[in-house]
Parts: C-alpha cells; sequence; structure tokens
C-alpha cells in the first residue's frame, strides 16, 4: 500500500490527513515503528488513532496519561487478592510452601493493564498513548523497553513479548519537551491546524448535510478567528463542533441571524479571555468578510 | 527544478548519499545516528524514491524529533540534495542597500559611519558621551548572518559562566511544604498504605511514600539583538550560554525583528557546534526591533507552555522598539498575568543621568518586578541580591 492509498482509505474513513501526517503514518505502519504526533489541542491527533483502528477493524487499546501515572496502572500490577486467596485455600489443601510459590508469580494472576494488553492481542491492536506529556518523565522510561523492544520485562517471571506488534500512537500538547530517547524511538509529525481546503473537506466529511455556501463561510469564519491572536485557538473539532451547533439553530447563512450566530459561539470560544476578546462586534464584522 | 545534486566523488550508491545527507542533518543539530540512517534507507524502500516531495515527506517523519526541526526539515533538505546551501548564505537585503547596513561586525574594510561600532559596551572605542553605553539606531530589518564565533568565545563564556552560577544559585529550587505522594521518598504515605492493605486482607504489602516535591525555578531570558543591542551582545551571550549549564531550566530567545528559540543551541555541549548552531539561527541580528510583536508571539506560543508561577522572566533590552509602545504595555501585562515575575536589564540604565523616556521603556515600567543596569558581566553578577529576593 502507498501513501496515497493510506490517505485516501482515511480520507474515505472521514479523516482527511495533511500529506505530512498521511507520509509518517505510512512510514510507522511499514517499519513497524511507533508514531509521535504533536499538535495543539483539538487538531485531530487521537482521531488518527481512532481512525485507523476503524480502518484496520483493529482493537483500539488507550492509554490515557496523567500525572502521577505509573507502571501499575499502565503496564501490569499483581492481583494480590488472588494471590491471597490462593495461598490460603492451598493451605488448607496442605500443599508446601515452595509448590504454592511457583504457582502463585505466574500470568494467571497478573493484572494486565493497557500496554500489557496490547502486547497480548493475538491480532495487531492500535495502541494509543494519549497526551504522554501529561505523565512523568520517569514514567517516560517504562515506555522506552515496549516502544523499541515492543516487550515487558516483569522481574518474577521475565519478558513478555508481544504476540503481534501493536500500531503505536503517541499524541503530545506539547506542555514540556519530552526526552531524546523517547522522540528517538519515534516517527514524528507535527499536525498544523488545517489550511482552508483542509478544513473544507473535513466538513464535507463530517457534516455531509451542510450546504457547500454555508461550509465555505464556516471555514472561512474559523480561518478568520484563528488570527485573533486567542488564548485557545479553536481547532477543527470546534469547527465540527460549531457547525454542529449552526445546523441544530438552523442558520442557513452566517450573517444572517446575529443572535444565533453569537450562541453558537459557545463551541468555539473556551474561555473567559477569548469570550471578551470576541465581543459580537468583532463576530458579526468576521461574519462579514467570511460571507 | 534547475538545481543539480552533487556528491562527492567517493559516493557509491544511496546509501553513501544517504550516509552523507545524515551527517548534515548532524551537523546542523538534529540528533541522527546510524540506526536513523538504516531506518531511512528502509523507509525509503516504503515510498517511490525516485520523487523528491515523497522522499523529503518520509525523511521528514524519520529524522525529525521536533517541531523545530521539522520546521528547518525543509531547508535543509534542500541545502544538502538540490545544492541550496550556497544561496542560503546570501545577504536578504530589504529595501535599497546602504553602507554599513550589513552589521556592525562586517570585515575589517567594511566602513563604519556612526559610533557605536564597537563590539564591547565599554571597550577602548572612545566613547563620546558621558558613562557607559551608547545609542545605535537600526529599524531596517537586517537578515545577514553575523558570524558569531567572535563574540562567543570560550574564555567569555567561562567568565560569564561563573557570573550566571551565582544568579542561578540565588534563583535556587525552592521545596513544597507540602507532601505529595511520589516513588521514592522520605516517609511513608500511611493513608494509602494502609486502604491499599484492606484489599489484601489488611496485610501492607505495597508501600507508599511521600516527598515534598521541588518546585524548580524557571528563567526564561529573552535577549533583544537589534542594532542597538548589537554591541552588548557579547556580554549577554556568554552570559546566556553561562546560564544554561548553571543547572536552573533556562529556556533562551533572541529577539530583533523575529523571536527566534536558542535554547536547543545553547544547550549544546560542543562549544564551537553551539556557536556555529547560533550563527544559523541568528539571522536578523543587528536589525531593528519589534519588541512588541516579538512578546505577542512569545505570548501566544511558547509562554503557554514554558511560562508559570514559578518563572522568572528576563528582558535584556534597551526599550527601543519601533512599534507602539502601547503594544509592548500590553503584551507585558499579559506575560505578567501567568504568575511569573518580569526582570527588565537595560543597558542605557547605567548612563548617567539615564530616565526612562524611550516610549517603549516608559510603557513597560508599571509590569516590571525589577528594572536594572547591566551593560557589563560586573552589572550582571551585581544582581545576584535581587534575583535573591524574587
Amino acid at each position: 500500500m502507498t501513501w496515497k492509498a493510506l490517505q485516501a482509505d482515511l480520507a474515505s474513513a472521514g479523516y482527511v490527513a495533511a500529506d505530512d501526517l498521511a507520509m509518517a503514518l505510512h512510514l510507522a505502519l511499514s517499519l513497524g515503528r511507533p508514531l509521535l504526533l504533536e499538535g495543539a489541542a483539538g487538531v485531530g491527533k487521537t482521531e488518527v488513532a481512532r481512525t485507523l483502528a476503524g480502518l484496520r477493524a483493529a482493537r483500539l487499546i488507550r492509554l490515557q496519561c496523567y500525572e502521577g501515572l505509573d507502571a501499575a496502572h499502565a503496564i501490569y500490577e499483581w492481583n494480590y487478592q488472588r494471590q491471597l486467596l490462593a495461598i490460603r485455600a492451598r493451605a488448607e489443601a496442605g500443599e508446601t510452601g515452595a509448590a504454592v510459590e511457583a504457582q502463585l508469580f505466574s500470568e494467571e494472576y497478573l493484572l494486565a493493564r493497557p500496554l500489557l494488553e496490547a502486547l497480548r492481542q493475538a491480532e495487531p491492536p492500535v495502541l494509543l498513548i494519549d497526551e504522554i506529556d501529561r505523565a512523568d518523565e520517569e514514567f517516560e522510561a517504562y515506555l522506552l523497553e515496549i516502544l523499541s523492544e515492543f516487550q515487558i520485562t516483569v522481574p518474577e517471571l521475565g519478558t513478555i513479548a508481544a504476540r503481534a506488534r501493536p500500531i503505536v500512537i503517541l499524541t503530545s500538547n506539547g506542555t514540556r519537551d519530552l526526552s531524546d530517547a523517547l522522540r528517538r524511538r519515534c516517527l514524528y509529525a507535527w499536525v498544523d491546524y488545517p489550511d482552508r481546503a483542509a478544513e473544507l473537506a473535513i466538513l464535507a466529511a463530517r457534516h455531509p448535510e451542510l450546504e457547500p455556501q454555508l461550509a465555505a463561510q464556516i471555514v472561512g469564519f474559523v480561518q478568520a478567528l484563528r488570527k485573533e491572536g486567542l488564548e485557545k485557538t479553536p481547532g477543527a473539532a470546534e469547527t465540527l463542533d460549531f457547525a454542529a451547533a449552526l445546523i441544530g439553530l438552523g442558520v442557513n447563512d452566517l450573517t444572517d441571524d446575529p443572535a444565533a450566530l453569537e450562541a453558537a459561539m459557545v463551541a468555539l470560544l473556551k474561555t473567559r479571555a477569548d469570550r471578551e476578546a470576541v465581543p459580537p462586534e468583532v463576530v458579526q464584522r468576521l461574519a462579514g468578510r467570511a460571507a | 527544478m534547475s538545481a543539480v545534486t552533487r556528491f562527492p566523488a567517493r559516493a557509491h550508491g544511496p546509501a553513501d548519499r544517504l550516509a552523507g545527507f545524515m551527517a548534515h542533518l548532524r551537523d546542523n543539530g538534529l540528533r541522527v545516528g546510524p540506526g536513523e540512517t538504516a531506518a531511512a534507507l528502509r523507509g525509503l524502500a516504503c515510498v517511490n524514491a525516485t520523487d523528491r516531495a515523497e522522499v523529503r515527506a518520509a525523511l521528514k517523519a524519520l529524522c525529525c524529533g521536533s517541531r523545530e526541526e521539522a520546521a528547518r526539515f525543509d531547508d535543509l533538505f534542500a541545502a544538502y540534495w538540490q545544492n541550496r546551501g550556497r544561496a542560503r548564505q546570501q545577504v536578504v537585503a530589504t529595501g535599497a542597500p546602504r553602507a554599513g547596513q550589513r552589521s556592525p561586525f562586517g570585515g575589517p574594510g567594511e566602513a563604519a559611519p556612526g559610533a557605536g561600532r564597537s563590539d564591547r559596551p565599554d571597550g577602548a572605542g572612545g566613547a563620546a558621551q558621558p558613562g557607559e553605553g551608547r545609542l545605535i539606531a537600526a529599524r531596517a530589518e537586517n537578515l545577514a548572518r553575523v558570524d558569531l564565533r567572535a563574540l562567543v568565545t570560550p574564555e567569555d563564556v567561562a567568565a560569564a559562566q561563573d557570573a550566571a552560577g551565582r544568579l542561578a544559585r540565588a534563583l535556587r529550587d525552592r521545596r513544597s511544604r507540602r507532601r505529595k505522594p511520589a516513588p521514592r521518598g522520605a516517609r511513608p504515605d500511611l493513608r494509602r498504605v494502609m486502604r491499599a492493605a484492606l484489599a489484601t486482607g489488611g496485610e501492607p504489602l505495597r508501600l507508599f511514600h511521600r516527598r515534598r516535591p521541588d518546585r524548580p525555578a524557571r528563567l526564561v531570558a529573552i535577549c533583544d539583538v537589534s542594532g542597538s543591542m548589537a554591541p552588548y551582545a557579547r556580554v549577554f551571550l556568554p552570559f546566556l550560554r553561562g546560564l544554561m549549564g548553571s543547572g536552573v531550566e533556562t529556556d533562551a530567545y533572541l529577539l530583533h525583528t523575529r523571536l527566534v528559540r536558542i535554547t536547543e543551541a545553547l544547550a549544546d555541549p560542543d562549544h564551537l557546534r553551539a556557536v556555529n548552531r547560533l550563527t544559523l539561527l541568528a539571522e536578523g541580528f543587528g536589525g531593528g526591533t519589534r519588541l512588541g510583536g516579538g512578546l505577542a508571539v512569545f505570548n501566544r506560543g511558547y509562554a503557554r507552555r514554558l511560562v508559570t508561577g514559578r518563572s522568572v522572566v528576563m528582558i535584556l533590552s534597551d526599550g527601543y522598539d519601533t512599534e507602539a509602545p502601547e503594544r509592548l504595555g500590553a503584551e507585558l501585562a499579559r506575560l505578567r498575568r501567568r504568575g511569573c515575575r518580569i526582570v527588565w536589564l537595560n543597558p542605557l540604565k547605567g548612563w548617567k543621568g539615564y530616565a526612562p523616556v524611550a516610549a517603549g521603556m516608559a510603557a513597560a515600567l508599571p509590569h516590571l518586578d525589577h528594572f536594572a543596569a547591566a551593560n557589563t558581566l560586573e552589572a550582571l553578577a551585581a544582581l545576584e541580591p535581587e534575583f535573591r529576593r524574587l
């Protein structure tokens, strides 16, 4: 499969990928390497993984990172309750210590968390490690073995290798710099805000019922809004919400109904400072220019 | 495409050429090694290797590791495969060329009209004004390359490191008073231990700890290198490099008509390579100043992820701005809202009878936590007690 074919497949599944992204994805699939996607919030980083999983009919395993995420929540944990129960039950059955111990640290008593789960799949799953920049730096170190060797070492049990090599996609919003060790194990793509043509294509794919004229207006409006220097620049996800809101409000032309347009702005402006920075007059001016 | 790719005569086949390209990327600061070369060769097998755009996109995904690198990659690719390297070094003249526009650090034969040609603020250049510092105006955008090797010498860095180290210690990490759960810590987290023990039949199998987390101070240095500030670059650039090695998390930017992040270049352990990378980034050195615009770019981009309530933003500038002063004031106010402390170091403040009358400086004053003179290394070192107080 060429990268063009992949791009076309993604487009047919409703995801419009830029050339750089499609190429990075194609190489990640061909070489079996993890792919690190960076970009602002709402430009469709997570959506890539979801679409890819749908396209390949693969299972999507998602690990949402957060501050304080540790190995026990991300990789594996021993099932202490079951182990204790087993000890008691076997003690009553009169088994000796050594025999019990040999049984206790087996895969049976291992609770698989997302990363181990992903390695245990028979069919290659899509493993999405979302917002890796939120996790602590120590956690990145846990990932290194998984990302380069696709295996996990459990001290009591030995090394568990992947049954099928998962397709790994990491996303980052860039709230902190990731370590070089992690970066060099991954292919890299920066996902930018979509340009005019791409955003029109996204709208057409996700809201086919939208009038072409209104779609053009929405895209022009949002593209102009992005240049306003907002605190939280609206991404493609916000554009889709905005379009859905306008459809729901029955708007056919942006300049028709100022009140409805103002109401739909809740989908685009997400902070108080941004709401104040874009008063109704500015909204009207931008809408007038986009029309 | 008129550009022809030329290869060294000894290059045999694609693998050799690609290895040369990787070396070229490495020279330009990308972190690629033999592993990436091998991956690139395998990657090229997966695409149509005769299509330039396709190869560029493929190698970009394989060799880049950050947004900055991805943004530079297209130029580096063109420079190597399309022999654009030479073209990139040409002076990009803006407007009519005029004598001495190239840079204050041009060749010795270059005529030097006006004062301020000395590359040391306190050099023996014959100061016309009383006190230290001089006024140099430059409004035009100057995209000529300035060789910074003469500006940032190892000796200067060694001297600056000392001063920077002392400032950094004044800003040293503080420790939180609160205790937070941590994998290793001084005290056990009894509450969590007991909670986890419930699941194991009351036996505390797993120990949790708490510790007082470090609250590292962060330093963000924005160094104005417009024409009027260029003579002080000799002081400030080694100082910034000294700060990088001082243990404080430091982030450094150059500001002239654009804002350029130089953290990565400055952090290079190899001195010569660091200076070379800096030279590549310093396009625009000695041109005009867009303080307000530069800060706006900073506020919208980098500041969001790098400036927190624990940051100290250090601006090294004389406050001469080619834009409306209100913009500078507004941007500083916006930056201030992130909770950081702002220190403005103005070399002109060392002047006898200096008053911050430059419109930009006057607009900035209400938003500053500290406003000090800094035109020599000694003046920078003398800031230590002030930093201790911040």
